[in-house]
C-alpha cells in the first residue's frame, strides 16, 4: 500500500471494502502523519518536563482541561486543571517551577493512535488513549493516570497546534496529588 | 546525661502531662487507636457528613458514600423524604450496592434478591414460605421470621442548609447542639437556605492519617509559607484581618480572614509581598466578585469534627469529605458547588478559581504532599513527637492567626474521648 498524499481516498484504499474513518472522512494521509507527530511531540514535551514547549503547542485561546470521567459523563462542568487560554497554561508552567511544594517525579506517557472523529478545513478532531506511570525517586514505577485525550487541533502558520485538548480520566483515585499536567 | 533513650515503638502514646501540645506520633500510626477513633468519634455520639441534598434531587435518587469506613446509600424515598442506610444486606452482610449514584425505586441485593425499601425496610426474601414439591413443603424460613426485625441498619439523618448528616447512634445530640452556636454562625452563613447546585467531584486518596487533614484547616501556620502561590499573587496579605474559633469541646473551628481593605481589588491580585513583580499572565483565576452572603469575610475555612471540611475561598466554595481507610490512608472526596441564584459568569468564575483548589490546585496539591511526608516520618518513628506550640500552650479562640491553637484544642478533645474509661 502507498501513502497517498492527496485527500478523498477511499475504498479503494484498503481494499477490503472498508475504509478507516480518517480516509472516510477525507483525511490528508500528509495530515494524518502530522497528526500523530503532533501526538508524539505532546508525550514527549511532558515526559520531558519542559513547560515552555509544553505552552507552545497551544494556540493563545485555547482549552485544556483535566477531567475527571465522572463529572464528564454526568454533564458536570467542573474540572481537576480548567484552564481557558494560554496565559493560564503559563501560569501552571510558573507555579510548577516556582510555588508547588511536590515530590519530585518522571511521568512517562503511553499514547495510542489517534481516532479521528472530525476532518475539517485546517481543523481535526480526534481522541486517543493514554497512560501515564509515574515513577518517584527511589519508588517503584505505578499507574498514575489512565484515560483519553479528546483534541480539537488547528493548522497554525507553523504547524499544527492544540485548540483543545481534554484529557478525560477514568482513574477514580488521583493517588495523591498531580502537579504536571497529564 | 544518662538517659535511657525513650522506645522507638511505645506501646501507647506517652503525652506530656495533660497538654496536647507535644503530639504523639503513634496517634497517626497505630491501628488499635484507629479503630478506637471509628468506634468513638465516627460510629458513636458524632454526626458525620454524607452529602448535599441537591445530590439526590429526585425521588429514588441515592448515592453510595461512607461513614467512616462503612458504607452507606443516601437516599430520597418515594415520599421525598431522605433516609441514611447502610449498605450491607441484612442477609448475608454483602455490600450490595456498586453503583456510585443512581434512582431505584428499591433495593435489592443481588446475591439471593432480598428486596429493601428506599427506607431500608426489608420487604421480601425468596422461598419464604419455602417450596412446594410432591405435596409437602421443602425448607423456607422459620415460622418466626420476621421482616421488621431484618431490614437494613437505619441511621439516625439531620439536614441543615441542603447539607445531610447521619450517625448510627440514635441518642446522638440534635446536629444544632453537635456543631454549637459559635461554628452554627458560619455554617449557616455558607448554607443559609439557597438551593445548591453541584458543579462535580474531584476525588484523591493521599496517604496519611485522616487527622491530618482535620489538622491542616485547622492550621493557619503554614498557607502564608508553605503556599507561595497565595503569597505571589497577593491572596495572602499581612494586612489580613483573621480570627479563629471553637465550639465549646474545641473539636470544630472556624478559620476567618477578610482581605485587606487598603488598596483596590486590582492591587490585591497584583501585589506581592514576596515576589514583586510578580503577575499572573491570566488574571482571571483571582477575578474575586464579593458576595451579599460573605457579610464581611473573604474566607472562612470550617472543620466539623471528624467528617468534613467546608470551604469558602472567595467565590470557590466546597465540601471536602474526609474518608479514612486504615491508620495511614484516607480518600479525600471534594464536592464543588454553587448556588441556584448564580448566573453563568459565576458558574464560571467558580469553576475557574476550582483551580486554586483540589488535588491539582495552585495552593492545595502541596498539603496533600505534606500530609504524605509527615505521616512517613510519624511511621518511621512512632515513640516520637510532633510539636503545635506556636502561640503558646493553651487553647482558646483568637482574633489573629499566629498560633497553633486549633489543632491543641482538637486534641484536647481527642484526650478526652480517646482516654475516657480506660
Amino acid at each position: 500500500m502507498t501513502m497517498k498524499t492527496s485527500g478523498n481516498a477511499t475504498a479503494a484504499a484498503t481494499g477490503r471494502g472498508e475504509t478507516s474513518p480518517a480516509l472516510r472522512l477525507g483525511l490528508d494521509p500528509q495530515d494524518y502523519l502530522e497528526l500523530t507527530q503532533l501526538l508524539a511531540t505532546y508525550a514527549a514535551v511532558v515526559d520531558a518536563a519542559n513547560w515552555d514547549a509544553w505552552c507552545a503547542m497551544f494556540i493563545d485561546d485555547c482549552i485544556y482541561k483535566l477531567i475527571p470521567r465522572e463529572n464528564f459523563e454526568r454533564g458536570l462542568p467542573l474540572a481537576t486543571m480548567d484552564f481557558e487560554s494560554k496565559g493560564m497554561l503559563k501560569d501552571r508552567a510558573f507555579a510548577i517551577r516556582e510555588t508547588l511544594f511536590h515530590d519530585p517525579y518522571y511521568q512517562r506517557h503511553v499514547v495510542g493512535a489517534p481516532r479521528v472523529l472530525e476532518v475539517h478545513p485546517d481543523r481535526i478532531v480526534c481522541e486517543s488513549n493514554y497512560a501515564v506511570f509515574r515513577t518517584k525517586l527511589s519508588e517503584l514505577t505505578t499507574v498514575f493516570n489512565v484515560g483519553r485525550y479528546l483534541d480539537t487541533v488547528v493548522r497554525a502558520d507553523d504547524g499544527w497546534k492544540f485548540a483543545s485538548r481534554l484529557c478525560i480520566y477514568d482513574s477514580e483515585m488521583i493517588p495523591n496529588s498531580i502537579i504536571y499536567p497529564v | 546525661m544518662a538517659q535511657q533513650a525513650p522506645s522507638v515503638f511505645p506501646a501507647s502514646p506517652s503525652w506530656d502531662g495533660a497538654g496536647t501540645s507535644k503530639i504523639p506520633f503513634s496517634v497517626y500510626t497505630s491501628d488499635e487507636l484507629h479503630r478506637r477513633e471509628l468506634d468513638r468519634f465516627f460510629y458513636r455520639k458524632h454526626w458525620s457528613y454524607v452529602g448535599l441534598e441537591a445530590e439526590i434531587p429526585n425521588r429514588g435518587d441515592f448515592k453510595r458514600t461512607v461513614v467512616g469506613e462503612r458504607s452507606v446509600l443516601l437516599v430520597r424515598d418515594k415520599q421525598g423524604a431522605i433516609h441514611v442506610v447502610e449498605n450491607v444486606c441484612a442477609h448475608r452482610g454483602m455490600q450490595f450496592c456498586r453503583e456510585r449514584h443512581g434512582n431505584r425505586s428499591e433495593f435489592t441485593c443481588p446475591y439471593h434478591q432480598w428486596s429493601y425499601t428506599l427506607s431500608g425496610d426489608l420487604q421480601g426474601v425468596p422461598f419464604r414460605r419455602g417450596v412446594r414439591q410432591d405435596g409437602k413443603v421443602n425448607g423456607g424460613m422459620p415460622a418466626d421470621f420476621d421482616l421488621k426485625q431484618n431490614g437494613l441498619t437505619q441511621l439516625k439523618v439531620a439536614c441543615r442548609g441542603g447539607v445531610v448528616f447521619a450517625s448510627f447512634d440514635h441518642d446522638v445530640e440534635s446536629l444544632e447542639d453537635y456543631i454549637g452556636p459559635a461554628i452554627l454562625h458560619y455554617f449557616d452563613r455558607l448554607f443559609d437556605g439557597r438551593k445548591l447546585k453541584i458543579l462535580g467531584y474531584n476525588r484523591q486518596r493521599i496517604p496519611g492519617n485522616w487527622k491530618l487533614m482535620q489538622e491542616n484547616i485547622k492550621d493557619p501556620y503554614h498557607p502564608g509559607l508553605l503556599h507561595t502561590w497565595f503569597v505571589t499573587f497577593g491572596l495572602w496579605r499581612a494586612d489580613n484581618k483573621s480570627e479563629l474559633k471553637m465550639d465549646r469541646h474545641h473539636r470544630h473551628a472556624a478559620m476567618i480572614s477578610t482581605r485587606g481593605q487598603s488598596g483596590k481589588a486590582d492591587q490585591v491580585t497584583q501585589v506581592s509581598s514576596f515576589k514583586e513583580s510578580m503577575q499572573l499572565q491570566d488574571d482571571r483565576f483571582l477575578d474575586i466578585v464579593p458576595e451579599a452572603w460573605w457579610g464581611g469575610p473573604s474566607a472562612v475555612m470550617t472543620t466539623l469534627f471528624p467528617s468534613v471540611i467546608l470551604q469558602q475561598q472567595v467565590n470557590s466554595v466546597s465540601t471536602r469529605h474526609i474518608q479514612p481507610d486504615g491508620h495511614g490512608a484516607f480518600n479525600f472526596e471534594w464536592t464543588h458547588f454553587g448556588f441556584e441564584d448564580d448566573d453563568a459568569a459565576m458558574t464560571r468564575r467558580r469553576l475557574r478559581q476550582a483551580n486554586l483548589f483540589g488535588p491539582a490546585g495552585f495552593v492545595s496539591a502541596d498539603d496533600g504532599e505534606v500530609i504524605e511526608f509527615s505521616q512517613r516520618g510519624f511511621d518511621s518513628k512512632p515513640g516520637h513527637r510532633a510539636l503545635a506550640e506556636l502561640g503558646g500552650r493553651e487553647v482558646g479562640d483568637t482574633d489573629h492567626m499566629v498560633t497553633e491553637t486549633l489543632i491543641r484544642g482538637m486534641y484536647r478533645y481527642w484526650r478526652e474521648v480517646m482516654e475516657d474509661g480506660q
